[in-house]
């Protein structure tokens, strides 16, 4: 087994990206577990962002990982308060109901 | 093997199998519980690369409120999720094949960029030097050539925040609110009638 470097860190996040898309193809109508596989592809980013950050000894991955984490924050709460008024609205969460926009 | 790599295969086998316990749990509330798992190890990654900060921002921000959030709301609504599952089987061969198409591109990808590429100059992750440690350096950069993005990612929370209150916000038209403009408006010429009654006759209600 050989030391543990870049490459490895970067399958890793890959690999968790994949996952990421893949739970968004197969959960077509759970939308929070849609969010939740949003989630997993914008840790695979920050995986990857702090991966190269650290071995190019140099500190602004890590601050753009951290921006990255402002942004899913901010999205995982109005994507939540979205999905909240949708279940007042329709008693159900199924997302493919709501093809059609409505006022 | 070192103690470091016996640590990354660990922390990673993981944050895969969790992550595939997230999209495949029967129970979204199971669900939640995965995904903590896998930022638990992802926080865990980044110590192993030098990156504390970030690692106690993960366990904080994702771990403390975004999973609590996710938490809240799944338990909150009261949905058949027997029922959202049942598209699984009818899309898992098409999803597969994307995902294994994908997950060996990027494999490939990663793999030449980080042999023959850019990163290939330091063997070792950057770590805390005697004169400044992770926090030191991530705070010396932000605070100077990042400041308006920090500025700008404020920006974002506070309109997020402001987004979901307005969204979730239930105007219920049969509480009474108190509003303080109509009672410093009163006057006594509004809130108050002088009526004449004649001796003897009560007032009709």
């Amino acid at each position: 087994m050989t030391s543990i470097g870049l490459p490895q860190y970067l399958a890793v996040a890959a690999i968790l990206f994949t996952i990421g898309v893949f739970g968004i193809f197969v959960n077509r109508k759970n939308v929070i577990v849609i969010l939740m596989s949003i989630e997993l592809i914008l840790l695979a980013v920050n995986i990857n962002l702090v991966a190269f950050s650290a071995f190019l000894h140099e500190v602004t991955g890590q601050i753009f990982a951290m921006i990255v984490l402002t942004v899913a924050a901010a999205e995982a709460a109005v994507g939540l308060a979205i999905l909240v008024t949708f279940f007042r609205n329709r008693g159900d969460i199924a997302v493919d109901d709501a093809s059609v926009m409505k006022g | 093997m070192d103690l470091q790599a016996i640590a990354f295969w660990v922390l990673a086998i993981v944050i895969v199998v969790s992550a595939l316990a997230v999209i495949s749990a029967r129970n979204p509330v199971h669900s939640v519980l995965f995904l903590i798992t896998a930022f638990f190890s992802a926080a865990g990654l980044f110590v192993l690369l030098g990156a504390e900060f970030l690692a106690m921002l993960l366990v904080i921000v994702y771990v403390g409120a975004v999973a609590v959030l996710f938490l809240f709301v799944v338990m909150m609504l009261d949905v058949d999720f027997a029922a959202l599952k049942e598209g699984f089987a009818r899309y898992l061969p098409l999803g597969a094949l994307v995902a294994g198409a994908l997950v060996i591109e990027m494999v490939i990808v990663s793999m030449a960029v980080a042999q023959g590429g850019a990163a290939g100059r330091h063997a070792m992750p950057l770590t805390a030097t005697p004169h400044a440690t992770n926090v030191e350096m991530i705070g010396r950069v932000l605070y100077t050539d990042y400041i308006y993005y920090f500025q700008a990612a404020g920006l974002v929370l506070l309109v997020a925040m402001i987004g979901a209150i307005v969204l979730t916000l239930k105007h219920r038209p049969d509480v009474r609110r108190q509003n303080v403009a109509d009672q410093v408006a009163r006057t006594p010429a509004k809130g108050m009638r002088v009526v004449q009654i004649k001796p003897g006759e009560g007032l009709a209600p």
